[in-house]
């Protein structure tokens, strides 16, 4: 039965692995989950899942290969569900609410009709009279007004039903539902690694101190040193808005993980392609503008320059004068990233646009001329790639 | 072995999906990591395990220059040398400039011990890694002294991360783990309930009234925690706020007394401020 349940997680897009299924099985061995479902629920959870997003999605797949179960289990032990019901019954209703409801066909009927419309339910919900949410009239839901309501998200942990607290899925809103690749993309950007000594000397330099040590004939000679920093310096500019907008996420997660890795990182944005400014935060792009002439002036020419677009537009917007879909250019684009390139050797294009596609956008192809071959498409690999050109 | 189960003490309200979690973790001998927001009790969890358990408590918290060998053990290089010049007799054993670090001294714990790694995702991104060996076969090896050290009882390890950086999934395989979800109303009165025994069931109702109502303003920065309602309510018994001061009803006073306690942020307390505004506005006309 297990093996079922773990391929079928497997199936289901999680990742457990073996070990994790045999600590399982040792733990249940060991009597840690009583053979209750409710504790198996929270035993096999803790040994499989080790995100809190995936919850979620261990939640449906629990409830998918274990339905069922349940029911076993009350064919088994009749007193089980009944005293359930009359504590939810104590709990939430009147008495005469209970006899209405015993008059609508009695609270099982209520039960499974909940779960039919959780089923269909999509989103979290307000108002309405069908729909579980809040403040409405359907018999599901919190703060209505019918009588036989069930609350949902309201009733105490003691009382609910050992299937309901996978069924519910409270953890839906953690659910990014597609895996963060920030890891993944911060052991790339190690590779850009460089390491120098900066600041006050503040550690013992063990080689420096022996070997001068005993050229001082064995008298104690400390050598100290500062400590090793990440001294590689990155400007990144980011395409934003318009066709960019496709590829949000995956530019935030190597934004989130540019920033954590290296200490001299500067950011700027633009749109669809670099002018004579450019800004550092797009909520006033209008207002607060920078002008790209005092950029190269103000960062050394060993800064690394990453350019993140798709740098799909109309070739006008590169090669033509007042091309810019934004505002009036004076000189073209083209004259301003290479201005870039020569102030900062090392740079490279990061497309999320992937390869493929490149060939039938002009402007893609422009754009890798100016840069000299040097776009990288926007993934692992790519990243790899464009770090090998960096350094 | 013992069959002692952890179950919550009566200062720590646990949930019993943590209770099973943390049950299990014992059972097996295997790390238990620990996430969830911050001030949901997830270092007060090793401390209230140990003292539940009746064992020793071992603390390794975790900065951001902490290296995994740090808690195995150093060799004091500087103290031998300095010990050389002034020509000890010490000098002659490398033993005596081995220092132990937590782990170490977890490991070579008579008792069972609770060995708790703070904030691991404040480390180098390599650190878990770093650790897999040592947390899996409960050993290491001391290249200054040739020495094997083995645990002499499976340490209880309790890891938390507050999601900083993502573990590598090599670590993350070899541990249980456990969300510690943010509490319901009714965890929620059993958690103020251990805190502050005998409290108004008036003032109680109100503060978590107003508590959540609260942690539901949309877009706030910092949502107030579980430790921050604890220290609010700490001050409305100090300060002896009646309970009716509470009642968002009266929209003059809709902004919560000693409401710093409850926001950390001053952009979240401007946009409070600005919501309960409009809010004032809008009942007004």
């Amino acid at each position: 039965m297990l093996t079922g349940f773990f391929f079928m997680l497997r199936e289901g897009g999680m990742k457990p692995s073996v070990t994790e299924l045999l600590t399982l099985l040792e733990a249940l061995k060991k009597g840690v989950a009583d053979y209750s479902v409710d504790d198996f629920y929270y035993l096999s959870r803790a040994c499989l899942v080790k995100d809190e997003s995936k919850f979620d999605q261990f939640d449906r797949i629990f409830a998918a290969h274990f339905q069922g179960i349940e029911d076993a289990i009350k064919t088994l032990s009749e007193e089980l569900p009944d005293d359930w019901l009359r504590k939810q019954a104590e709990l939430l209703l009147s008495n005469e609410e209970r006899a209405q409801i015993e008059a609508m066909g009695g609270f099982e009927e209520l039960m499974k009709a909940l779960q039919k419309r959780l089923d269909e339910q999509e989103e979290r919900h307000q108002g309405g009279n069908k729909w579980i949410g809040t403040a409405g009239t359907s018999p599901f839901g919190a703060y209505g007004y019918n009588p036989e309501g069930v609350r949902i998200g309201q009733q105490g942990s003691r009382h609910r039903r050992a299937v309901k607290v996978w069924d519910r899925r409270e953890y839906r809103n953690l659910d990014g539902s597609v895996e963060l690749g920030t890891r993944n993309i911060k052991i790339a950007l190690r590779k850009l690694r460089k390491f120098a000594r900066t600041g006050a000397a503040d550690q013992l330099d063990l080689e420096a101190t022996i070997d001068k040590t005993a050229r001082n004939a064995g008298l104690l000679d400390i050598r100290m040193v500062p400590e090793r920093h990440n001294a590689i310096k990155v400007l990144l500019c980011l395409d934003i808005g318009g066709s960019m907008d496709d590829h949000v996420r995956v530019c935030e997660e190597l934004f989130s993980a540019t920033r954590t890795e290296f200490k001299h990182l500067e950011h700027f944005y633009f749109h669809n392609f670099v002018y004579e400014s450019l800004w550092k935060d797009n909520r006033r792009r209008h207002a607060e503008r920078i002008p790209t002439s005092e950029i190269t002036h103000k960062y050394g020419p060993d800064y690394k320059l990453i350019f993140v677009g798709d740098a799909t537009m109309s070739p006008y917007e590169i090669v033509y004068a007042g091309g810019s879909v934004e505002h009036w250019n004076e000189e073209p684009g083209a004259v301003w990233i290479k201005r870039l390139l020569s102030a900062y050797p090392k740079a490279v294009w990061l497309n999320p646009e992937p390869r493929k596609r490149w060939d039938y956008t002009p402007s893609v192809k422009l754009t890798r001329e100016l840069m000299d071959d040097r776009m990288f498409p926007l993934t692992l690999s790519g990243l790899d790639d464009g770090i090998k050109a960096l350094q | 072995m013992t069959d002692k189960k952890f179950d919550g003490t009566s200062s720590y309200v646990a949930t019993d999906d943590l209770k099973l979690a943390v049950n299990a973790a014992v059972t097996l001998e295997r790390p238990i990591l620990i996430k969830g927001e911050p001030g949901t009790g997830k270092t007060q969890l090793a401390l209230e395990v140990a003292s539940a358990l009746g064992r020793p408590l071992f603390e390794w918290h975790i900065k951001s220059t902490t290296k995994a060998q740090q808690g195995l053990y150093d060799y004091d290089a500087v103290a031998r040398l300095r010990d050389s010049q002034l020509g000890d007799d010490r000098v002659h054993d490398i033993a005596n400039y081995i220092v132990r670090g937590k782990i170490w001294d977890a490991f070579a714990s008579d008792d069972q011990p609770v060995l708790l790694i703070d904030e691991i995702d404040k480390a180098d991104i390599e650190f878990p890694n770093d650790l897999l060996q040592e947390l899996d076969r409960m050993e290491f090896f001391v290249y200054e002294t040739k020495q094997l050290v083995k645990a002499r009882n499976r340490p209880i390890v309790i890891i938390t991360s507050n999601n900083e950086k993502e573990l590598p999934d090599a670590f993350l395989r070899r541990c249980f783990f456990h969300y510690i979800k943010f509490p319901d109303r009714e965890t929620m009165g059993r958690i103020i309930d251990v805190h502050y025994p005998g409290l108004k069931k008036t003032l109680l109702k109100e503060a978590l009234e107003a508590f959540y109502k609260v942690r539901d303003v949309p877009g706030l920065k910092k949502k107030p925690s579980t430790s921050e309602l604890l220290d609010w309510i700490k001050l409305l018994v100090a300060e002896d706020i009646p309970p009716e001061a509470l009642r968002a009803g009266d929209s003059r006073k809709a902004i919560p007394p000693l409401y710093g306690a409850l926001l950390k942020n001053e952009q979240d307390v401007h946009l409070f401020e600005q919501l309960v505004f409009l809010d004032r506005r809008s009942s007004t006309q």
